[in-house]
């Protein structure tokens, strides 16, 4: 089970955050196949946003693919969006982690090196997906970025 | 949760509405309080209800509730006039003074509930009131004003009904009771299909509450639809201006509010065109949306669509 975190000022919509902690929960493994999402009862009761808003989110990873809904009963993830690269213990992620160690060394503040890393991100992504080179080891930096947006390339089944 | 998870859409063009208002006013004394108000609120909605004091927020909702009747037009309930028994056992009205009897216990307020409504739920009641560790042999004078909007929330939801009209509901509820509140309220109102229509003058507070919102302005509807479709026509665009001359930018586009404070020219718009300006463009948010509004009474009433009566409805004007 998840619980959903609604920040009301962040800019972006409620539907998209229900959606995008759906997703990077499946792709953390800490949603997988067969597990139950929280009724849409649950998640307006705890975060009071607007129900509709939660069936639409719902609706978006039904039609992605990603959760059932079932008559009477609920919704259930029917595909895991976890990667082995983007587990905490990947070498990608050991990878990020020296790459943040090193700025901190370097003297940037966290602002500074999320800054960098978006630039990186929005260069990165920029153009149509490489050829991936499909082991975990030798993946260039950009796969790292599973977590945190909804790229197409992320989307595929694993 | 049902399969498939359910739209509201769906029901949008085949269900009468919950609330339609056809040319409808009312006048107190020789002051206008409602005029001309044309609108429906699709059944199944969430819908936020704003508007300055004096607006005419309070009297559209004792129209709606029965507990006035209209001088001019007309207002239906599930299509039909909010006066028959029918219409009443499925609207519930919470208004700003909340009438409980103060002599009577929690529990003895319940029970008058459940006497006096055929489909009571004494179990979705009592939850309301748990939640807030309210005793039920508490006497309900003796409550806090949250205390006491709690019971009377409580007392209309446990009515189960299919329109629920709140006035200003959570004025007096502390910012956590606030939250817990709302979110209880849009439990039923998930659990049920409830309508529900909210008055508020917080507006962040309906901002990812709402799915609907009706903005009324000196007695007339200055603004009506589904918030997505609101949201999404509309841009809030930021950009530098030399002068006191019309702003290039803006030609051609359906300008809500302009504001100029040296050079910066913040505006809201309505693009007529895809808008290739080297400005920062953003959607608005809800709050950002109905202040607008509320500072341009001039601004043109915009309806998105399906918030209009069905062309031909307006005959008994």
């Amino acid at each position: 089970m998840v619980e959903y975190l609604i920040d009301r000022h962040s800019g972006l919509s409620p539907y998209l955050q229900i959606v995008e902690q759906t997703k990077r929960a499946l792709r953390l493994g800490v949603l997988r196949p067969g597990d139950q999402l929280p009724t849409a009862r649950e998640v307006v009761q705890a975060t009071a946003i607007n129900p509709n808003t939660v069936l639409k989110a719902y609706r978006e990873l039904e039609r992605e693919g990603l959760v059932d809904s079932r008559r009477g009963v609920g919704t259930f993830v029917r595909r895991s969006l976890a990667k082995p690269q983007t587990v905490a213990d990947s070498p990608l992620h050991a990878e990020l982690a020296a790459w943040v160690r090193h700025a901190r060394e370097a003297g940037l503040d966290r602002e500074d090196a999320a800054a960098l890393i978006t630039i990186a991100l929005d260069s990165g992504f920029a153009g149509p997906a490489p050829a991936t080179t499909g082991t975990a080891g030798t993946a260039s930096a950009t796969h790292t970025t599973g977590t945190t947006d909804t790229d197409k390339a992320d989307e595929e089944p694993g | 949760m049902s399969h498939p998870i359910p739209d509201p859409a769906d029901h949008l063009a085949d269900d009468p509405p919950a609330l339609e208002a056809i040319g409808l006013g009312l006048k107190y004394r020789r002051q206008w309080a409602l005029r001309d108000c044309d609108f429906r609120l699709p059944a199944g909605r969430i819908c936020g209800l704003v508007g300055p004091n004096g607006a005419g927020k309070s009297t559209l909702m004792s129209l709606a509730a029965h507990l006035l009747t209209p001088g001019a037009g007309e207002i239906k309930v599930f299509g039909g006039p909010p006066g028959t028994p029918a219409a009443r056992r499925r609207t519930a009205f919470l208004g700003q003074d909340k009438p409980l009897y103060p002599r009577l216990t929690v529990a003895e307020t319940l029970r008058a509930g459940h006497e006096l409504n055929p489909g009571w739920d004494q179990e979705a009641a009592e939850r309301i009131v748990r939640h807030g560790n309210l005793s039920m042999s508490a006497r309900v004078g003796g409550l806090s004003g949250g205390q006491r909007t709690r019971v009377a929330l409580a007392l209309a939801l446990g009515k189960r009904p299919d329109l629920l009209l709140l006035d200003e509901p959570l004025s007096d509820v502390d910012p956590v009771a606030r939250q817990e509140l709302t979110g209880l309220v849009l439990a039923e109102a998930v659990e049920n299909g409830t309508t529900v229509l909210i008055s508020s003058h917080v507006l962040a507070e309906l901002d990812g509450v709402c799915d609907y919102v009706l903005v009324l302005g000196d007695g007339r509807v200055r603004l009506a639809g589904d918030v997505d479709e609101l949201l999404v026509s509309h841009r809030r665009i930021v950009g530098a201006h030399e002068g006191d001359d019309p702003v290039p930018e803006l030609d051609g586009h359906h300008v809500v509010e302009v504001r100029r404070t040296g050079r910066q020219v913040t505006a809201m718009i309505r693009p007529t065109a895809d808008l290739d300006i080297d400005w920062d463009v953003a959607e608005p948010t809800l709050e950002e949306l109905l202040l607008s509004y509320l500072r341009s009474p001039d601004a043109p009433a915009l309806f998105t669509p399906g918030a209009r009566p069905a062309a031909g409805a307006g005959a008994a004007r």
